[in-house]
């Protein structure tokens, strides 16, 4: 089953002309209505007329999060506000947010790609898509919320929590569909077993997670709790949302979809394009958005990318599961965190920066995180109720920064490890990748 | 009169109480005094030594987390009753007490209640006009 059967199996020679007609577009756009793209381009001395091949993008310098930052609100927009029709912002929350702008336009192109996806997962008008995704700035809950509205299938605006809820509304709505971040539908699989109620019966057919990352047991551990199939979905707010890559009933690999986003793998030290099956840092342009074309973005997203025809029919190239980052971010809880927010939340409370360690583990199936901060001069009294308000400061200073609830301990000074060069500030014993 | 107490940070765990007991003993410290704080993730420990500086910098070398609270010691009957007079005088003054730990000495019928306070110039004359003996620094040093 296709939702857009010529483009999604189009083959490759067709598909590449029609990406380089897009591309030069773009670039174009660009070039003329965004005045960073003007400066940058013309400071590297390329112009859009440089763009005769594909791999002419080469040529382009790349944009980077901070430069969206730089841009923040609507720097990047190539449009008048009049015709912005939806805003979105990352949950980042390391200085300012990246704000994504979106057209009538660029809400269908997002919907289809989240269709192409459902479709995939052989979901359509008959199905009830009951989806856990937060709705608010991340564009987790908005993507599918449209996606489903095109296949034309029923979906219910549940967001996270109230697990119990989801539980019975599953059961009574007759949900065949759900979307989750792995660790949240673990979860629910877990209560639900708790309560005496066997998740196999709720009759899902299919279950499509991202947001966070995930291994092939944790798959397995998702599929065998709901007796379905689950497909992962992957993409950021910079480029629009999810929808960039969705997996196909061969579970090997997410197709991008590549007439709406062209994708590179780079070394991300050298900077220089890799080829097929190498893993590196994916890159990615947008290729037909009107609101705010993102030309080479750094995903730091790490994975490897094959152009073999799949075994579905489908011609586009597939991704392979997200293996980990070029820069130091984790994502907790589906939070995306950096060390230097948590620098920024532990300088909030002293005047000293002090020498921290952040733990990342997964007693159960959810997320927890541990601050470990070196008691210093400015951190200790002698009193143990100064010493938890201080604990407490620090949680709420982070909490602040991250929004994301962290244990903090004090522990004493020199006692966390020393690294020569950059200090190794995560320990992540999740063992995702 | 006041008394200088060594607060050392410690991480709740095992064996975390023998390294800096060793390094006051390697530098010839004498503990008078010593009470814990604790809670299940970190403590503070509490000295009173016969050279608190001395103690102080030798725990400091050794890269612990040190600080000098003042204290007070006041001198009560070491018989049933003996505390509690001392604790009613403190309470009727309104006077909120942070720790209190005490210990007996060769001082026979007597013992000493050492008391923190925030606000530890009142609570020193309050126990004075109570006529409660608070003792010399001196004295708790080189007991």
């Amino acid at each position: 089953m296709f939702w857009n059967e010529k483009i999604e199996t189009m083959p490759r020679e067709e598909l590449e002309e029609l990406q380089l007609k897009k591309l030069q577009a773009t670039v174009k756009r660009a070039f003329d209505k965004i005045p960073y793209y003007n400066k940058k381009y013309s400071a590297a001395e390329v112009y859009p007329e440089d763009i005769e091949t594909l791999k002419d993008i080469e040529k382009l310098p790349f944009i980077t999060k901070d430069d969206l930052r730089e841009s923040y609100p609507f720097g990047l927009f190539a449009v008048d506000i009049k015709d912005i029709k939806e805003l979105h912002s990352s949950s980042g929350t390391t200085g300012k947010p990246v704000v994504s702008g979106y057209t009538e336009k660029d809400l269908d192109t997002w919907a289809e790609t989240i269709a192409r996806g459902l479709t995939m997962m052989g979901i359509g008008e008959n199905d009830i898509i009951q989806n856990t995704h937060g709705y608010g700035m991340f564009t987790g809950g908005f993507g599918v919320h449209y996606g489903s509205h095109k296949v034309g299938a029923a979906i219910i605006p549940i967001s996270t929590g109230q697990t119990r809820r989801q539980i019975e509304i599953m059961s009574d709505f007759g949900t065949t569909c759900l979307i989750f971040t792995p660790s949240y539908g673990i979860h629910i699989g877990e209560v639900a077993l708790d309560d005496g109620i066997d998740p196999k019966k709720l009759g899902i057919k299919a279950i499509g997670f991202g947001a966070e990352g995930w291994t092939e047991e944790i798959r397995q551990r998702v599929e065998e709790l709901f007796g379905a199939k689950a497909y992962n979905i992957y993409g950021l707010t910079e480029l629009t949302g999810p929808g960039v890559g969705m997996e196909c009933s061969q579970q090997n690999g997410l197709h991008i979809a590549e007439d709406i986003y062209y994708p590179e793998i780079i070394d991300p030290n050298t900077r220089k394009v890799l080829g097929e099956n190498q893993p590196g840092e994916l890159v990615l342009t947008n290729l037909q958005r009107e609101g705010m074309p993102v030309i080479r973005f750094r995903t730091k997203d790490l994975t490897k990318i094959t152009y073999e025809k799949c075994g579905c029919g489908r011609t586009h190239a597939r991704m392979s599961r997200i293996t980990g980052r070029s820069d130091d971010m984790l994502k907790v809880k589906g939070v995306a965190i950096f060390p230097s927010q948590i620098e920024k939340a532990l300088l909030k409370v002293g005047d000293v920066e002090p020498h921290y360690m952040i733990i990342v583990t997964r007693p159960g199936t959810l997320d927890e995180i541990e601050i470990k901060v070196e008691a210093s001069k400015d951190l200790f009294f002698d009193g143990v109720k100064e010493m938890m308000t201080i604990q407490e400061k620090i949680g709420k200073s982070v909490e602040n920064e991250t929004g994301i609830r962290a244990k903090i301990t004090l522990v004493e000074p020199k006692t966390l490890p020393r690294f020569e060069g950059k200090a190794k500030r995560v320990i992540d014993k999740r063992n995702l990748h | 009169m006041k008394i200088k107490q060594l607060s050392i940070f410690l991480q709740n765990r095992m064996g975390s109480l023998s390294k800096p007991l060793e390094v006051l003993s390697n530098a010839n410290v004498n503990i008078r005094a010593m009470c814990m704080a604790d809670t299940s993730e970190f403590g503070i420990l509490r000295l009173v030594v016969d050279n608190p500086e001395k103690g102080k910098e030798a725990l400091e070398e050794s890269g612990f987390l040190v600080k000098i609270t003042e204290i007070i010691g006041v001198e009560m009957n070491d018989t049933p009753g003996g505390l509690t007079n001392v604790l009613n005088i403190i309470k009727d003054n309104e006077i909120d007490l942070e720790y209190l730990y005490a210990f007996t000495h060769e001082k026979e019928g007597k013992a000493i209640l050492l008391l923190h306070s925030d606000d530890i110039d009142r609570l020193i004359s309050v126990l004075k006009d109570s006529d409660i003996t608070v003792v010399q620094s001196n004295e708790v040093y080189n007991l």
